[in-house]
């Protein structure tokens, strides 16, 4: 056996060998799906379509779920789970929303009118706020910036007005959109800058030789050229944001709350708690078999919108491999 | 009489002065102006966020990081003075990262070279392709549930601890670990790909032209020559891993201390559970039981010096070839 392995390989086993590993991430795909599939099924087989709706106050029904004994009975999987839906809906959308504008700009500054200094700096820049860690972003967040807008953004009589529907504690919407707008624009400008530079030469300088100014030229050309990269970024950040799980667990307010965006300007200091934080959160009160259908639901929904926004960024960056951008 | 008309005689005609090819701003229109105001805008934006990351976390770390703290174990107490250091946890986040990327590397590479000097059939090679960037978008927190439910078929019961019912644990180093390889893999895998495609044709023609056989050239040829990509890669990785917090949360227990499980001495802390500086610091927030905020700030200053450390090294590995100096971000996405 081992002078087998010992002697040369011949091609045909080393294919095969490869290609065997390579087939391993099919498998690891394959098995992530059947088994929080399965795990999940009592959750959604229970509270069919319900499941997706609003019934009151998630916490409570969760809280419910965490004392049912080895045994739970029908009415124990009950869950609506659209208060956390709406929070990942509302934090990855502002998020992803501001982030696009933001690091369309700063990547233009970067290709064209940065400075040689400047963009020397500020490439590595870049690097760093895309390799924080997340529990950093989230300890800056509850220690600095949460104090800031409990003390001097929200306001005494704002909490006042809301206390015996929800305590405004700094805690909510506004921290979490800043902090994950942070954490996801590196990744944006990162595509987007290599895009901008792969635009050909030609095409830019072209415009300017029919006099219009850098600006324009950037943008009716080298931007409108990148469009598939910004598209590409934005649905890479867009994932990037449904699963941050342990920032906005820490600076959310991690309460089961559905912010209303008619309630004016308190809407934003509304706490909230999007599904992956619910699931790091209740990782640990598994043993009952009601909150594992619930929390193993939330991670089939979450593995479901990350699978579409891979297919949408493949299918995006289709028509950037022509200009030899991966 | 022909008078010679009077001439100036010939200045010596200046060099001619450096113009900026640039035209002036202020015949920009005001749209244009304010978008450039806003490009300037973004940029240093951009670095001052940066700076005062690193400015704040410096201080506070340095402010409140004492040099026993790195070598005393933790305990558990209710005020920070007593609560002892974190060398546990670095010792976990050390421990965890290697079998990570141990686990990692081999099989991002043999896919790498799989997909790029095979590739035969092709549909499985662009389904595999495909698999690696869905790995790459799903959430760090679905892999970790997804290995719970894995880890915990009796099948694999010998890489954690199993309960006196029967039930296996499944939180354990080896667990963890071998979850956290998979959030690695799409950067070794990305970085050696692109390293593999560079790399002429020319040369992998001159080998066979001498008579190697394919894996030989891909042994004595093409893996030298991509192991800076290889390295780039696996640095990317090993800071991913050390930086993630949800799947040392779910999988390996985030406990204060390394709990070793089972006698035999080597194999019970990778079976046993245990805790590394991210989980460190989430506990060790306000948003956690210990609330020790000290504690929180000197373990994130000494996390972060670690994922810069890394990225130091991409820099240093990476130096060649590089292009916008963003290549390595791109990878993570």
């Amino acid at each position: 056996m081992l002078d087998r392995l010992r002697e040369p390989w011949s091609d045909q086993r080393a294919e095969r060998t490869l290609g065997a590993l390579a087939c391993l991430v099919l498998i690891a795909i394959v098995l992530m799906i059947v088994f929080v599939a399965v795990r999940a099924w009592p959750s959604f087989h229970h509270n069919g379509l319900a499941w997706f709706s609003g019934r009151g106050d998630i916490d409570q029904q969760i809280g419910v779920q965490v004392n049912t004994g080895a045994n739970p009975t029908r009415a124990d999987y009950t869950i609506g789970a659209w208060p956390l839906i709406w929070g990942t809906i509302l934090t990855t959308g502002f998020a992803v929303v501001i982030g696009v504008a933001f690091s369309v700009l700063t990547a233009i500054f970067i290709v064209e009118f940065a400075p040689g200094p400047l963009r020397r700096l500020i490439v590595p820049v870049v690097r760093l706020l895309a390799a924080v860690p997340s529990v950093i972003y989230g300890l800056i967040g509850i220690l600095v910036l949460v104090p800031f807008v409990t003390n001097h953004l929200v306001g005494e009589g704002r909490k006042e007005s809301v206390q015996y529907v929800i305590n405004l504690s700094g805690t909510g919407l506004l921290v979490s959109v800043v902090i994950l707008t942070v954490m996801i624009t590196p990744i944006m400008i990162a595509i987007i800058v290599d895009a901008l530079y792969a635009v050909p030469r030609g095409w830019k300088e072209g415009a300017v030789a029919l006099g219009v100014n850098r600006w324009r030229a950037m943008w009716t050309v080298s931007v409108r050229a990148a469009r598939p990269a910004i598209i590409a970024g934005a649905v890479l950040a867009c994932a990037r944001a449904l699963g941050e799980a342990i920032m906005l667990s820490m600076v959310s307010g991690s309460k089961g709350f559905a912010p209303n965006p008619a309630d004016g300007i308190t809407f934003i200091f509304e706490p909230l708690r999007p599904l992956a934080s619910t699931i790091v959160e209740d990782a640990e009160s598994l043993n009952a078999p009601a909150v594992q259908a619930t929390v193993y639901s939330f991670a089939l929904l979450l593995l479901a919108s990350s699978f579409f926004l891979s297919i949408a960024a493949w299918i995006a960056k289709q028509s950037m491999r022509k200009y030899g951008v991966r | 009489m022909a008078v010679a008309p009077h001439t100036e005689p010939l200045k010596p005609l200046r060099p001619p002065r450096k113009r900026r090819v640039n035209e002036s701003v202020r015949t920009w229109r005001w749209g244009d102006r304010i978008a450039l105001v806003l490009c300037w805008a973004t940029g240093i934006a951009l670095c001052l966020i940066a700076g005062a990351i690193v400015l704040y976390m410096g201080v506070k770390g340095l402010q409140f990081l004492k040099l026993d703290m790195i070598f005393s174990r933790p305990q558990a107490s209710a005020d920070q003075q007593g609560s002892g250091g974190f060398l546990d946890p670095i010792l976990g986040t050390v421990l965890l990262t290697l079998i990570g990327i141990v686990l990692a590397t081999p099989v991002a590479v043999a896919t790498a070279i799989w997909i790029v000097e095979y590739g035969r059939p092709s549909w499985l090679a662009r389904g595999v392709e495909s698999g690696i960037e869905i790995v790459a978008g799903t959430p760090d927190i679905v892999i970790a549930i997804f290995g719970l439910a894995l880890f915990q078929q009796g099948l694999f019961s010998p890489l954690s601890f199993t309960a006196e019912g029967g039930a296996v644990f499944g939180r354990s180093f080896l667990t963890a670990g071998a979850m956290m390889s998979l959030i690695a893999l799409p950067m070794v895998f990305g970085a050696t790909r692109e390293g593999l495609q560079a790399v002429p044709m020319h040369l992998r023609e001159a080998s066979y032209g001498l008579g190697k056989t394919k894996i030989a050239t891909i042994r004595r040829v093409l893996l030298p020559a991509v192991k800076p990509n290889i390295s780039t890669g696996a640095a990317l990785g090993m800071g991913r891993i050390a930086g993630d917090t949800a799947i040392v949360v779910v999988l390996l227990g985030a406990t204060l201390r390394i709990d070793p499980e089972g006698s035999i001495p080597g194999t019970n802390v990778l079976r046993g559970t245990g805790g590394t500086l991210t989980s460190y610091v989430y506990n060790n927030s306000p948003a956690g039981e210990g609330n020790a905020e000290q504690k929180a700030y000197a373990a994130a200053f000494v996390l972060l010096l670690i994922v810069i450390a890394l990225n130091f090294a991409v820099d240093l590995i990476a130096r060649r070839g590089a292009k916008t100096g963003l290549e390595s971000t791109r990878l993570g996405a």
